[in-house]
């Protein structure tokens, strides 16, 4: 999947999604973060035209060389739930409150596999098994008011599944779970990715969480990707003062307590945009250039980009602490 | 030192119905601590552990089934009358929505001021606007935001505007809900490290409520865990978090996804944490732990003093004999 110069404004012609290039490679995992506004749902949301009217879109998204922004609405549904599946935050107001799981589910694997009657009541068993609930038979025939958030949550994992996708979007899968819960998912979308090679395009504002099931990660600010790399580089040298200003901001559990260094100010609204980097007022590194160009993303290091004019200078700051090994 | 706050086996239950017939509902069981002056106990657990309901006992929003709480030596009751209101100017609550808890039709400037005018303090309004102002300040505030309303300012601003109208009655006592739960990590910083310069100035004692373990390692000069109303563990942020006594704790913090470690020590626990109406007999957290044994499910651990000093209720750990408080 590639988004390629991707735009969306709302009405007025606001500009929340100002020119994003992106690619997610077959079973790849790519992390999306940034703060709230910063574009990284709506981009997902747009390119699937998920958003009503009043939301315009410019530039491609290619899913395996496919414009699917062309696509009529009718040939896009079939690739949403099919080849690209989503699932959100909030996992109880996406499914469907008077319709029990099994109905929901046959619905799914009907319209996207053209699987009926038994056949489509053996697969719903087989995908409740696949995200880990027990008692399939039973949980069938019960609604989403009977299960818990997490359960809930692994119910739209099965459902995104049905469609066997060659992505998934994971928008925040794990925000409103508790934290012995959101272990659970976590890994459970590590065993799915692993056994079908499906990519992940996981969003989220926790940096954690990201780099916990992500082998690369786009830093988001004000509608850009500022920052990409792989999880450990990325981590470990962040090259965009914006990513260095998020990591220097996050309590740790781990080494000796210092006290944290916030990024003054705040996130710019989309209709109060700064003329050149978007980022330059917060920015500790500014110099008058800054206020005139924006800049494009570019090498900081072997697969590694940002979109600073101060690269020269980030790449002498010191390193953050190293993450451990990261698992993906 | 003696301390400000006192609870003493502290409990609320409540009354449901369900399809069996009524059943009690043990929201807090049997909770106990003291707070020094200037110190912050910070309270963690996940959603339903009982955290929110303390705090509204300890403030005595809320009558308490059992037990007692001393603050200044007075005890507290949700009685409401004007001895409570007298204590209630000392002991203040933040929430974790600013923008409910501030009037969206009045001026920040004068929600500051009207805590002054409720309890009848600083008669001439030249003085009030004059502590109001040092406190706007104090919270890093611009003067000129102080004619402004709640929607025109961002959510970090919000929150200051809160931590103002709290601190402006001086108080002894600040009852921090989730403060930071809803601010993105940049503006997070900014308050977290506000909240302990105000601490520094003011000598303000935090009780501070979260589910993030990261931000109450960052603030909390001791850690109480929750598990369905009660406490499993408590002590200094560094024993209980670099090596959790408590199967819970340990679970807990191991749950959490940070930067600087992968998966691989991660304890996932199976299921959901229990309904506190079906609190599990012995120790609750028994259907859920990886170690238990048959004495977990007869026999309910007390908190007792372990021979490193915290306190911890599992019959697993080694403990030293007699039960006494922890003091934070």
């Amino acid at each position: 999947m590639e988004l390629n110069d991707f735009v969306v404004s709302v009405r007025d012609d606001v500009a929340v999604v100002r020119g994003i290039d992106l690619a997610i490679g077959r079973g790849e995992a790519l992390g999306i973060v940034g703060e709230s506004g910063c574009g990284k749902s709506i981009t997902w949301l747009a390119a699937l035209r998920l958003l009503g009217p009043g939301v315009r879109t410019g530039g491609e998204v290619l899913l395996d060389g496919q414009d699917i922004t062309r696509l009529s609405e009718r040939e896009l549904a079939r690739i949403r739930g099919g080849r690209i599946a989503l699932i959100f935050q909030d996992p109880s107001s996406a499914l469907n409150p008077v319709q029990r799981i099994g109905t929901q589910l046959r619905e799914v694997l009907h319209l996207h596999r053209g699987l009926r009657g038994a056949a489509a009541e053996g697969e719903a068993l087989r995908l409740l098994d696949r995200v880990g609930i027990a008692d399939g038979p039973r949980r069938l025939r019960q609604y989403p008011h009977e299960f818990s958030g997490g359960m809930n949550q692994r119910v739209m994992i099965a459902l995104a599944l049905a469609g066997e996708p060659e992505v998934l979007i994971a928008d925040e899968p794990t925000t409103a779970l508790d934290a012995t819960i959101q272990a659970q998912i976590l890994d459970l979308i590590r065993d799915i990715r692993r056994d079908s090679g499906m990519g992940l395009v996981l969003i989220s504002h926790d940096i954690g969480v990201v780099a916990d099931l992500c082998d690369r990660i786009a830093v988001m600010y004000a509608g850009r990707i500022v920052e990409t790399g792989t999880t450990h580089d990325l981590l470990s040298r962040p090259r965009h003062p914006y990513t260095i200003g998020l990591l220097a901001a996050l309590p740790s559990l781990d080494g000796p307590r210092r006290r944290l260094t916030p990024i003054a100010g705040t996130v710019p609204a989309p209709d109060r945009m700064p003329p050149g980097c978007a980022f330059g007022p917060r920015c500790r590194l500014m110099i008058a250039d800054c206020r005139t160009q924006t800049p494009p993303l570019m090498l900081a290091a072997q697969d590694h980009r940002a979109a600073c004019l101060r690269l020269t200078d980030t790449a002498l700051m010191p390193a953050m602490t190293a993450p451990a090994q990261v698992v993906a | 030192m003696s301390p400000l706050l006192r609870v003493s086996d502290l409990a609320r239950q409540y009354p449901v119905a369900t399809g069996a017939g009524q059943r009690i509902l043990h929201a807090v069981d049997g909770v106990s601590f003291t707070l020094s002056p200037g110190r912050t106990l910070g309270l963690v657990g996940e959603s339903g552990c009982g955290k929110s309901t303390t705090a509204k006992l300890v403030l005595g929003l809320l009558p308490a089934t059992r037990g007692r709480i001393e603050f200044e030596g007075q005890d507290v009751s949700a009685t409401r009358n004007r001895s409570w209101r007298t204590l209630r100017r000392r002991m203040q609550l933040v929430h974790q929505d600013p923008l409910a808890a501030l009037d969206r039709r009045l001026p920040v400037g004068e929600q500051i001021v009207e805590p002054l005018i409720v309890h009848g303090l600083d008669a001439g309004s030249e003085a009030r606007q004059q502590k109001a102002l040092s406190l706007f300040d104090a919270v890093g505030l611009r003067p000129d935001l102080f004619s402004r309303y709640p929607h025109e300012l961002s959510g970090g601003q919000r929150q200051r505007v809160v931590l103002a109208r709290a601190l402006i009655l001086e108080p002894g006592l600040l009852v921090c809900d989730e403060p930071i739960s809803a601010l993105d990590v940049s503006v997070a910083a900014q308050v977290i490290n506000l909240l302990q310069d105000l601490q520094a100035r003011f000598n303000t004692t935090y009780l501070f409520i979260s589910h993030d373990l990261k931000v109450v390692r960052q603030i909390a000069d001791e850690v109480a865990v929750m598990y369905l109303g009660r406490i499993v563990e408590q002590g200094p942020p560094e024993a209980l978090f670099h090596a959790p006594a408590h199967p819970y704790t340990e679970a807990l913090v191991s749950a959490v996804p940070t930067l600087q470690r992968g998966t691989g020590r991660r304890i996932v626990l199976r299921g959901d944490p229990p309904n506190p109406v079906d609190r599990p007999s012995g120790c609750a957290f028994h259907p859920r732990c990886p170690r238990a044994v048959a004495r977990c499910r007869e026999e309910a651990p007390l908190l007792r003093p372990t021979s490193d000093g915290r306190m911890a209720a599992c019959h697993l750990l080694p403990t030293t004999t007699g039960a006494v408080p922890a003091a934070a």
